[in-house]
């Protein structure tokens, strides 16, 4: 590695028994930084947009859509679009695709490579969904899996696992839950949770 | 090599040292084209320092699960979908 300068004393800055994964993390940041690919500014401004996040964001998108049909399908044919509609911020993946639950078919979510997902409409995505048991059984047992998150799909809906391993993020328009029909945009959103845009759950009922 | 919806598909078997997108549970699988995205930058290249260009065709594949896995216990109608990178897919009809 020429021009690659190292002389320079190191202090750890946490505890010793940091777990592997963040001093892996921590040495992977520090060579970044040394070696000019990102400067520490643009580290934490990205961290810090990462972590603004929340999947309050993507609730409205969908409760926008249950309420006006003209927006889903404007959001079902481009959800970035869509998100700027709502001065929502979509990100930095060029290509957002809404996917609609329906009572024939349910998409659920996984990226098998590693934990692609929509931050910007999500937020940083849970542990399951970066864990290797999610991402190995969401592909080859997805119902089981829907089980143990408390979903269990009726025989004739149309199972669809989307696997997401390139550029495209996406995000699961789940069903309108019964019981809503006098609910406003707010309310809405509220039922809307983050498991139910990623396609392991129904949506929260009305209370 | 372009695609259209409702071409059928496999994706390549062939080996490939270092990173790529087409995962190996697909390798070989045979699937039906269901949506054509855009182009984007070449993440294999992208991965090594490089400017992603030319950038590929990305598809939306559709797989049976029952396909897949010869152990399935779903139902047969379950669908897998997957983006895959143009010069991953050869034609299969």
């Amino acid at each position: 590695m020429s021009g690659y300068h190292h002389d320079h004393p190191h202090e750890p800055v946490t505890a010793s028994d940091e777990p592997a994964v963040a001093a892996r993390v921590r040495a992977l940041e520090e060579l970044l930084l040394e070696k000019g690919v990102v400067d520490r500014d643009e580290l934490r401004q990205r961290i810090d947009w990462l972590v603004s996040r929340t999947p309050a964001d993507g609730a409205r998108l969908v409760a926008r859509a249950w309420l006006d049909e003209d927006f889903k399908v404007r959001l079902l044919a481009d959800a970035r679009q869509a998100a700027l509609e709502l001065d929502v911020d979509p990100g930095p993946s060029p290509v957002v695709v809404a996917l609609e639950n329906t009572d024939d078919v349910h998409h659920m979510v996984v990226c098998t490579l590693c934990s692609c997902y929509p931050k910007a409409l999500l937020g940083p995505p849970p542990d399951w969904y970066k864990s290797l048991p999610y991402r190995s059984r969401a592909v080859s047992d997805p119902r089981c899996v829907l089980r143990e998150f408390g979903l269990t799909l009726e025989d004739d809906v149309e199972l669809r696992v989307v696997d997401s391993t390139a550029d495209i993020r996406y995000l699961v328009v789940p069903r309108r839950p019964a019981g809503t029909d006098d609910l406003d945009e707010e309310a809405l959103a509220a039922l809307v949770t983050r498991d139910a845009m990623i396609g392991v759950s129904q949506p929260l009922a009305p209370a | 090599m372009s695609f259209a919806p409702g071409d059928t598909v496999r994706v390549s078997s062939r080996a490939h040292e270092g990173h790529h997108r087409a995962p190996g549970y697909l390798k070989g699988k045979i699937g039906t084209v269901e949506r054509v995205h855009d182009r984007f930058l070449n993440p294999e290249t992208r991965a090594y320092g490089k400017d992603g260009e030319p950038a590929k065709r990305l598809y939306l594949v559709g797989f049976e699960l029952g396909d897949l896995w010869p152990t399935y216990r779903g139902d047969a109608d379950d669908r897998l979908v997957a983006d895959v990178f143009e010069h991953w897919l050869e034609p299969a009809s």
